[in-house]
């Protein structure tokens, strides 16, 4: 039997990770062009930013629930641990959240206070994505445990490193933002996305970089399983593979094509996203719980196994249904919603 | 400004707080995307465009409704882990999975076939958007499935043992899901969902019948929501009583506390009608009873003998005055219900259903009656539950995260102020959609669904579907 939970809590683990990325490639980008809203020049670039999201945002943010929902149904003991250790930022993330998620319903329904909803849109995205990146420096810095509880205080959180990842992410979904909508839209939108996005790429990466150094003084483990023979072997794909992502982003940007870029920029972060999963590895929560540690027992991780394996094929393939049917460059002139 | 709270009453009041905003917008998008689902099948099935209208009509409302919902449910999955970290750690091996299985289930279905039921009727035609208007429909019933069996088993644990680190494990997932009190309360609140909604339509449709009763698609909904109101009330009432007496087996301090009874009586107890209850003295004063109706009720035998909160030790018994009062709420407004439900029957019966302009006044007044009940039904079953989050087992004192009462007042606050602020606003623009009337020519305070500038083909199918109504 211990085999077993040992197996199912690094499958779980596995399928954790991989609804946590899936949001941050799906609302990443959907965050990002709220970021952006403010480079629009005019009220119908904004209707047209926002209309290239708005029959899928609903689905991308439900990936962050299942995350949510996914840890406190397999790992609780991780759950019960981060939630409290990031108060702060994720309260504000959820109610930045909030202030996002209403603004595609109230900004249609007034005209004296559209430019609030606007600001709503735009300060509730960036707000969501800077909590998220902190949140995530938070965890990588590491979180104080006292026995099956939180240990520290409710300001640990905050520390020049989770501002640095905090700032990252927000640059960064920026850049997948403005990609999207170079992908998404045509004339003059699209034109100033592909200008913004270079800068956002250069700054994105810069931080990328930064991080990447900063990060094994954060804690030397981390060092350790980059640069650990013959880890090294297993692990150097990912910065070649990174700098590939990176060549084809800037390519595709310069010579004009719609959808290489966002992919390339899609790339940078899932390649981002393996590196932290491995400096992470086999812990879940930085600097000592580990994923066997934190896992719910199996017959809890086999029960919600069953309806995953069955669910989550189905819920890729409505999800890529309904971006196939919203597919194509968005016409301001359709109007479909 | 709370400096003088504990992090227990503080997290209590922001859980209280964000859950019943929350529960206030699935209420009512539960019974809403049903209602869509069967315009949209009446429209295709009959081709009358004042079925088509309505739908349209309600999609805008369920839209932003539907969008409140989603984003407070946002800040109920993660509330959990933030304020009630112990608990989490402890129950989540029993509970976690059932909210997985709500995701997965329910939250991907309806945000999936959101977009679709939305905007996309132009681009997959008829058939395909009438199967993803459905699907957002059984999504939400699907969500109140799970959420409704995590909640029961808190209230009526089952299918569980400890393990030795204090953690509830999972025994045996059939119990564990349908534990005693799932299908009661299940039944209960999908019902008063739909009578939310009911009520909502109906006080719409009165609104407007106010205004000119020849208007087609008032009648319409009007009618619709009183032939609800007329047979799912009783239904409901029904339920509520099967609930009430599944409740007095498996948590007798909560219907002693509802039905304020603070003494035993071994021959036959009263039915209270109304009272104060005094905490301090332990009795109701002023009370209004009526002799043995209590004990007819809830055991079916005038003279059968039920036990008042003196067998229950003063640590375990759930504040009083609350569940007696909000309970009181909850039932008054269903008979008033039932009340409306009749007389809309008997209206219609002499053929003046839409020429009433008392029963169209009553229906607009009751507009948001459901609302108010809801919230006063969960507040009885929630606070009746205390002093535990897991009935019996597992006190609310010992479930709270370690975090300073500092954090939490000001997380309650920012809440507080949040909530507020943009409910309100949501609250005011749903308010103006139902104002304007189904045929009304739209002006650019009202473009909902051909929200994009310009030309608007299907605003066009809209207005040529509109035409014979108008």
């Amino acid at each position: 039997m211990p085999d077993v939970i040992f197996e199912l809590s690094f499958i779980w683990a596995g399928i954790i990770a991989f609804a946590v990325l899936v949001y941050v490639i799906l609302d990443g980008f959907d965050l990002g062009l709220g970021i952006l809203f403010p480079f629009a020049h005019t009220d119908r670039d904004r209707d047209v930013m926002m209309n290239s999201v708005a029959p899928v945002w609903d689905g991308n943010e439900t990936w962050l629930v299942l995350g949510g929902g996914g840890l406190f149904a397999v790992f609780p003991l991780a759950y019960a641990i981060v939630m409290p250790a990031l108060y702060m930022p994720i309260i504000i993330m959820l109610l930045a959240l909030v202030f996002r998620g209403v603004a595609f319903e109230y900004r249609w329904k007034t005209v004296r206070w559209r430019r609030v909803w606007d600001s709503a849109f735009c300060g509730g995205s960036a707000v969501a994505a800077l909590c998220q990146g902190i949140a995530l420096g938070a965890l990588v810095q590491g979180i104080e445990v006292d026995g099956r509880a939180y240990g520290g205080g409710w300001w640990d959180w905050l520390t020049p490193f989770s501002i640095a990842t905090g700032v990252a992410v927000v640059c960064g979904y920026a850049l997948l933002g403005a990609t999207w909508l170079v992908m998404k839209t045509s004339g003059g939108v699209s034109h100033r996305m592909r200008d913004l996005a270079k800068p956002l790429a250069i700054v994105t990466l810069v931080f990328v970089a930064g991080i990447s150094v900063w990060t094994p003084f954060q804690d030397p483990e981390y060092f350790g399983r980059w640069f650990n023979w013959p880890g090294t072997l297993y692990t150097s794909p990912v910065p070649i593979a990174l700098v590939v992502a990176i060549y084809l982003l800037f390519h595709g940007l310069a010579t004009g094509r719609d959808k290489t870029p966002f992919f390339a920029a899609e790339a940078i972060f899932v390649l981002a996203f393996i590196g932290i999963g491995i400096s992470f590895y086999p812990n879940i929560v930085p600097p000592a719980l580990t994923i066997r540690e934190a896992a719910a027992p199996d017959s809890s991780l086999l029960f919600a196994l069953v309806g995953t394996v069955i669910l989550v094929p189905i819920i890729l393939g409505y999800t890529a249904y309904a971006y196939w049917v919203f597919r194509g460059k968005i016409d301001p002139e359709e109007g479909y919603h | 400004m709370l400096s003088g709270f504990s992090a227990e009453i503080l997290a209590r009041v922001q859980f209280a707080f964000t859950v019943s905003f929350h529960i206030i917008f699935p209420a009512f998008s539960i019974g809403l995307a049903s209602f869509l689902a069967v315009l949209n099948a009446l429209w295709l099935r009959t081709g009358n465009p004042t079925y088509r209208a309505l739908f349209d009509y309600w999609k805008k409302i369920f839209a932003v409704a539907f969008g409140m919902g989603v984003v407070s449910g946002i800040v109920m999955s993660y509330q959990f882990g933030t304020n009630w970290a112990v608990f989490s750690d402890r129950t989540g091996p029993v509970l976690g999975p059932l909210m997985a299985y709500e995701v997965l289930s329910a939250f991907f279905l309806e945000a999936g076939f959101l977009g679709i039921m939305l905007f996309g009727r132009e681009r997959v035609g008829n058939g395909l958007h009438m199967f993803a208007t459905a699907m957002v429909a059984f999504g939400t019933l699907m969500s109140a499935t799970w959420i409704l069996s995590v909640n029961s088993w808190m209230q009526t644990p089952a299918g569980y043992s400890i393990n030795e680190l204090g953690q509830f494990v999972p025994e045996n997932w059939l119990e564990i899901v349908f534990n005693p009190s799932f299908p009661y309360r299940l039944l209960h609140m999908v019902l008063a969902a739909y009578l939310t909604t009911a009520f909502v339509v109906a006080g719409v449709g009165a609104w407007h019948l106010l205004k000119d009763r020849t208007d087609a698609a008032a009648r319409k909904m009007f009618s619709m929501a009183m032939w609800m109101a007329l047979l799912v009330t009783p239904l409901q009432i029904a339920a509520g009583d099967f609930h009430g007496i599944n409740t007095l087996e498996h948590q007798p301090a909560k219907v002693m506390a509802m039905e304020g009874h603070y003494d035993s009586h071994p021959d036959g107890a009263p039915l209270i009608l109304f009272g104060i209850p005094n905490p301090e003295e332990k009795r109701i004063d002023y009370a209004v009873e009526i002799p043995k109706l209590s004990s007819l009720i809830l055991k079916h035998d005038l003279n059968a003998p039920l036990d008042g909160l003196d067998t229950i030790p003063d640590a375990d018994e759930p504040p009083v005055p609350i569940v007696f009062f909000s309970f009181r709420v909850m039932v008054g407004i269903g008979f008033a219900m039932l009340a409306v439900g009749i007389w809309g029957g008997v209206q219609r019966y002499r053929k003046r259903l839409y020429d009433s302009t008392l029963l169209h006044r009553t229906a607009v007044l009751m507009g948001p009656a459901g609302f108010i009940a809801v919230l006063a039904g969960w507040i009885t079953t929630e606070v009746g539950r205390q002093p535990f989050t897991v009935y019996g087992v597992m006190r609310t004192s010992e479930s709270l995260s370690p975090i300073a009462a500092p954090a939490v007042a000001a997380s309650l606050i920012a809440f507080i102020v949040v909530y507020f602020f943009v409910f309100g606003a949501g609250t005011f623009y749903i308010m103006r959609l139902m104002g304007k009337s189904v045929g009304a020519p739209k002006n650019l305070e009202d473009n909902g669904p051909t929200r994009t500038a310009g030309i608007t083909p299907v605003q066009q199918l809209d207005r040529g579907n509109l035409a014979p109504g108008e």
